[in-house]
């Protein structure tokens, strides 16, 4: 294997492991926003769910009791914009950048208060949730491509992972093959004719918002709990926007946005691989300019390909009962 | 939420006045939670940022920065845009501002300077705010989305630029040099000696000057009118004539070139020269203060003052109080926006019910 190859193998694993995050939030605001609800508050969602996760896995010494209060705190986020959009009819967009803001002060302020390391939580270390050793994993090793391809781009990563990967069909499954995802596109695109057909667009938006804060939360948990073992101030670093880039990138639909996830995985992957590599013709890039890819990319999907999406119609808009 | 019923007086004022009271509630709530006393935190609170002559001039000294970032996402509000990016078009700003500062603070003097500096930090300021606006005309790009990533794009592009080319040679910190002596604002301590050792400069009058050609422009001019149109109506705006693309791109330039003259207090009034992240939230404030002034000049003025105060009396609490940190106030600010933003309406069908049972 050249030195070359081993960069490329490692890129791919990376990507695998840099996904979930992105998967996990566009999955929830694939819910959100096929019930006609927008969702840029997946941000503030993923950081407050990283930081409890973080926190509660650390005092309990159990990865999986961080997991779970994470969730709750996600799902009472989603609930509160839920409120917001659905109850008070209120704008749905401010309400999202009020949780994002809200979150990125109070998640440092209590990280302060309990661990007095500037908004950091400590190491989990064996909090941690490890990773899956595939079984034959040491068999297969020294074959060559086999081995690196099944012990380690299949095998040995977190269960979060294969979650995220898993995740996916199910997600297309319920929202094209089931009852209940065809109540939800039908309150996303027309809200009213739904409303006629007996669907209480009220209950299923409500719904939607608790698929969505459940889904975000295994998001945070998966950045603070497994990617990096702790909680760090503004940890998420614009990952929701990203996972609604990624979701604007596959037309609202999940295969589609599973792969835009992928390809902003692969991206960050890549950043991490040509920082402070000497390359052809250009010669080193500063790590402060290979910061800037991810978002740049966003903008560049987002201008080439906005234009042919297709939101669900009723995005954003209140439903408001016709009399 | 139906709130035509209610008298003017109901939704200008009691309305704005209650859901930030609401706000303040949930924050005291969470300083109790913090094991400190709200009552003793607001004291200190309004001594430092109010009573005291001092503390009241660094109050006006941030609210004069508040007022443009405020501006800023008002008049982008008003043609129905929800411009996040004041943050990075502000730091831009502060680059163009520095870089005309750089080029000519030997040579020219202050009253010279000064518009040449604001030239350069609004044109800078416009610049970052060009393609989100454009994108949003032309291809549709969510508005929200790109204004957040060029926040992003800002924050490592100024790193580079400032590290890579502005900092002295010799010099550690990563900051441009400091202009002459020519470039500082005239301060307000030379007429008014009470105010201490402080930064409160010209640039207040000048924040003023532009809260008032805003309030003339929105709603006395032909233009303003048509910005409103397109806020309230895109789609009756273009039946109208107004063509909303232009309308857009323009207004988004606007908004850009305020915000990027938020950096001329900051940067020309205290500084004096260019450092790494500068901006320090001012123009996420900005999206605070616009809701909660409701895009109107008054509202913006009365807006940027409580922020001014909050942040000067926040600095001042998060010494005394280590478990207030000054993060507090950026939770306090997203629950502001929360409750003056997302929730306006709120307390519209009580008031609705209590107005009732009078009549």
């Amino acid at each position: 294997m050249t030195f070359d190859d081993l960069h490329i193998a490692s890129i791919l694993v990376s990507t695998v492991r840099n996904a979930p995050v992105l998967i996990f939030a566009a999955m929830a605001g694939l819910f959100a926003e096929r019930s006609g609800v927008i969702d840029i508050g997946l941000e503030g969602k993923i950081l407050a769910s990283a930081f409890v996760s973080a926190a509660v896995a650390f005092a309990t010494k159990n990865p999986w009791y961080g997991v779970a209060a994470g969730m709750l705190v996600s799902v009472a986020l989603a609930t509160l914009q839920g409120y917001v959009a659905i109850t008070q009819k209120g704008n749905q967009l401010v309400a999202g950048i009020a949780v994002n803001i809200a979150m990125s002060g109070l998640t440092f302020v209590v990280a302060q208060y309990f661990f007095q390391q500037g908004g950091r939580t400590p190491d989990l270390g064996s909090a941690r949730l490890f990773d899956v050793v595939l079984p034959g994993s040491d068999a297969v090793e020294n074959i060559p491509f086999l081995g690196w391809f099944y012990a380690h781009l299949i095998g040995g990563h977190s269960v979060l992972v294969y979650l995220a990967f898993l995740l996916v069909p199910v997600v297309h499954w319920v929202i094209y093959h089931s009852r209940f995802g065809l109540r939800l596109r039908a309150c996303g695109e027309n809200p009213h004719a739904a409303d006629a057909a007996g669907i209480s667009v009220e209950r299923q938006r409500y719904l939607a918002m608790l698929i969505a804060g459940v889904l975000c939360s295994f998001s945070g948990a998966y950045l603070a709990i497994v990617q990096s073992g702790f909680f760090l101030r503004d940890m998420s670093a614009g990952a929701g926007y990203l996972a609604l880039t990624a979701m604007v990138f596959g037309n609202w639909r999940p295969f589609h946005t599973f792969l835009g996830c992928l390809m902003f995985g692969f991206f960050g992957a890549v950043q991490i691989q040509i920082e402070g590599v000497e390359l052809p013709v250009i010669g080193r890039i500063p790590g402060s300019l290979i910061q800037m890819v991810p978002y740049v990319v966003t903008v560049v999907v987002l201008a080439g390909l906005m234009a042919k999406s297709v939101a669900p119609k009723a995005l954003g808009t209140p439903f408001v009962k016709s009399r | 939420m139906n709130n035509h019923d209610l008298p003017r007086w109901a939704t200008a004022f009691v309305m704005p006045v209650l859901n930030l009271l609401s706000a303040l509630l949930v924050a005291a709530l969470v300083i109790y939670m913090l094991g400190e006393s709200p009552a003793e935190s607001l004291g200190i609170l309004i001594n430092s940022a109010v009573v005291n002559p001092e503390g009241l001039s660094y109050t006006l000294f941030y609210a004069s920065t508040f007022i443009f970032t405020g501006l800023a996402v008002s008049i982008a509000m008003q043609a129905g845009l929800f411009n996040i990016g004041a943050e990075g078009q502000m730091y831009f700003g502060g680059l163009g501002l520095t870089l005309a500062m750089l080029a000519f603070d030997s040579s020219l003097p202050w009253w010279l300077l000064l518009p040449v500096g604001m030239l350069g930090a609004a044109l800078f300021g416009a610049l970052w705010s060009f393609l989100p606006g454009y994108l949003q005309a032309k291809r549709g790009s969510h508005i929200v989305v790109t204004t957040i990533m060029f926040n992003f794009i800002s924050a490592s592009l100024m790193n580079f630029v400032i590290v890579k080319y502005l900092v002295p040679a010799g010099e550690q910190n990563p900051a441009s040099r400091a202009f002459a002596d020519a470039a500082a604002m005239p301060l307000l301590n030379q007429w008014l000696p009470v105010l201490g050792e402080t930064p409160l400069n010209i640039s207040f009058f000048i924040a003023i000057i532009a809260l008032v050609i805003y309030g003339v422009v929105t709603t006395r001019s032909a233009w303003g009118f048509k910005l409103r149109a397109t806020g309230l109506n895109q789609h009756a705006a273009h039946y109208a004539g107004i063509r909303i693309s232009k309308m857009i791109i323009t207004v988004m330039l606007i908004s850009g070139a305020l915000a990027g003259l938020g950096s001329v207090n900051a940067i020309m009034g205290s500084t004096h020269y260019l450092s790494l992240n500068f901006v320090n939230g001012a123009g996420f404030v900005g999206i605070a203060i616009a809701l909660m002034g409701r895009q109107h000049p008054l509202g913006i003025f009365l807006s940027s003052v409580l922020f001014g105060a909050l942040i000067q009396g926040g600095f001042d609490l998060s010494l005394e109080k280590p478990n207030i940190p000054i993060e507090t106030f950026i939770f306090i600010q997203g629950l502001i926006i929360l409750f003056c933003g997302a929730m306006e309406n709120f307390y519209a069908p009580a008031i609705a019910r209590l107005l009732k049972r009078k009549g």
